[in-house]
């Protein structure tokens, strides 16, 4: 108990813990800074180590439809718009860009079945904000010249950007930091301390007692062992996700290029495999060619049918990548929701805890615009998008929905 | 009189030089062998690569054989009359700038 004593007092309590340090609880921890109150980032491995570095940073309207999540998305690309400038106010000079680009996106159909859903989706998306403009046959080859001929329709969405996700995180951290964020890794949470009133007051990690006015749980698809643990629930589940890369070539694709599939597969609550391409050129020169979708548990396991397909699929929209030299692959876990809606906002059950996460493949783009969020429902001030269809207390009872 | 050709060796040409192999070698080991320990530069940073792993895995001693890019010098056993060069590039240019 003595060893406890001594650790309180270099440990002061803080307003608000973040567990997790991916980019959600790394732009948690930058958004409540900058409102003043005073965060302890907890992580159990490193910065970006989950989730957040094992996609293709994608900050994408083009596969949302109207709705809650488009809504979060619009306002997060707003943000995303000006963070750059908005960070540098915090970051040491020479810290590396996020390399946010607006690249835009294109969305393709190779079949003559498959364009009129494509075409259909983008009208019901414009009045809700998105640039969706509908190209033909010879437009759709000069923005994309490799593209298959077989082109059946074409939208092209030019909101569509990328972020690396890993400088990303590091740099929200940064700023926390710079902010007065103090970021503790290599550190796992394995309780909480609850206050005489039953409202949370910090949790207790391997090292000590970490006191704290709230606690927000930021962890992904880790997210649901984590709530557990603080004795609460939350049906959020990993679904795999695999990416091959290629060699670095010359830039042949200038787009993030997408099957009209993909849409259907992100919507889609079949556990099974699924795959629709999205290809795009790094600025490395590699090829990123994604994305498969698989409720696998967190099985990391080379899932070979998957990166099969995935290919096969990429060769039908780029036929010269029949000869391209996949040099690795690698993925990770999505944080999906049964009602693919996030979880931002207070724990039903437990006083003082909160959830930031639920994000499935969105995460990256949606991160600020849920740190934004979060951080007015704490701080009182007007939500920046209707907070209510990410209510945690949205999820009801663990019977109702199946317990993961 | 010229003496027959060594059944052990393998011509090859290393960026418009003759070069003499020896039959099974790998180009890696052919490299090696004529002491050149660097044959790619780092786009980006303009630093010199050469063998790393040896077993194929990390890209790092990619040349061109016979035209063909992203050959993993490595993996590839020398064939008699190849045609190698050296696959050296800066990054590409960035999607914005076109």
């Amino acid at each position: 108990m003595c060893d406890m004593v001594q650790l309180r007092m270099f440990t002061p309590s803080s307003d608000a813990i973040v567990v997790g340090a991916g980019i959600v609880g790394a732009a948690c921890a930058y958004a409540l800074s900058r409102a003043g109150l005073s965060v302890t980032v907890i992580e159990a491995r490193a910065a970006a180590s989950g989730t957040s570095s094992q996609g293709e940073g994608n900050i994408l309207v083009s596969d949302k439809e109207p709705g809650p999540e488009l809504t979060l998305g619009l306002y997060s690309l707003s943000r995303w718009e000006q963070i750059t400038g908005e960070l540098q106010e915090f970051l040491p000079t020479g810290f590396p860009s996020i390399e946010y680009d607006r690249k835009g996106g294109l969305v393709v159909a190779t079949t003559e079945a498959g364009a009129p859903p494509l075409l259909d989706f983008a009208r019901t998306q414009r009045p809700a904000g998105v640039t969706a403009v509908e190209v033909d046959h010879d437009e759709a080859l000069r923005l994309e010249p490799q593209l298959n001929p077989a082109v059946t329709a074409a939208v092209r969405y030019p909101q569509d950007a990328q972020v690396q996700p890993v400088i990303a995180t590091e740099a929200f951290l940064a700023a926390a930091r710079r902010l007065g964020a103090r970021t503790l890794f290599g550190e796992e949470v394995v309780g909480p301390i609850i206050a005489d009133d039953g409202r949370i007051a910090g949790v207790r990690t391997h090292r000590g007692s970490r006191p704290a006015g709230l606690v927000i749980i930021a962890c992904g698809p880790w997210s649901a062992r984590v709530a557990d643990q603080l004795g609460s629930w939350l049906p959020v589940r990993p679904r795999r996700g695999v990416l091959l890369v290629t060699t670095r070539m010359p830039h042949l694709i200038i787009h993030k290029v997408y099957d009209a599939d993909y849409v259907g597969a992100v919507g889609s609550d079949d556990q099974g495999l699924q795959t629709s391409s999205v290809i795009e050129s790094t600025a490395a020169g590699t090829v990123l060619i994604g994305s498969s979708r698989r409720q696998s548990g967190f099985d990391q396991a080379l899932d070979l049918a998957a990166a099969r397909e995935i290919a096969r699929k990429a060769i039908t929209i780029f036929p010269f990548l029949a000869t391209a030299s996949v040099m690795r692959t690698y993925g990770g876990f999505r944080p999906f929701m049964p009602d693919h809606l996030p979880a931002i906002g207070p724990d039903p059950r437990v006083p003082g805890l909160w959830h930031a996460t639920g994000h499935e493949g969105a995460g990256i783009g949606l991160s600020i615009g849920t740190a934004d969020l979060i951080t007015s429902l704490i701080a009182g001030t007007p939500p920046p998008v209707d907070p209510a269809p990410f209510a945690p207390s949205r999820l009801g009872e663990p019977a109702s929905v199946g317990d993961p | 009189m010229t003496a027959a050709p060594d059944p052990t060796e393998v011509r090859l040409t290393l960026a418009g030089t003759p070069l003499v192999a020896r039959r099974g070698q790998t180009i890696a080991g052919a490299l090696l062998t004529s002491g050149l320990l660097c044959w790619r530069t780092t786009a980006r940073d303009r630093r010199p690569r050469g063998l790393f792993c040896g077993i194929g895995v990390c890209f790092d001693c990619l040349v061109i054989v016979n035209g063909v890019r992203d050959i993993r010098a490595c993996q590839r056993p020398v064939v008699e009359g190849d045609v190698i060069e050296f696959q050296d590039e800066t990054l590409p240019r960035s999607v914005t700038e076109q």
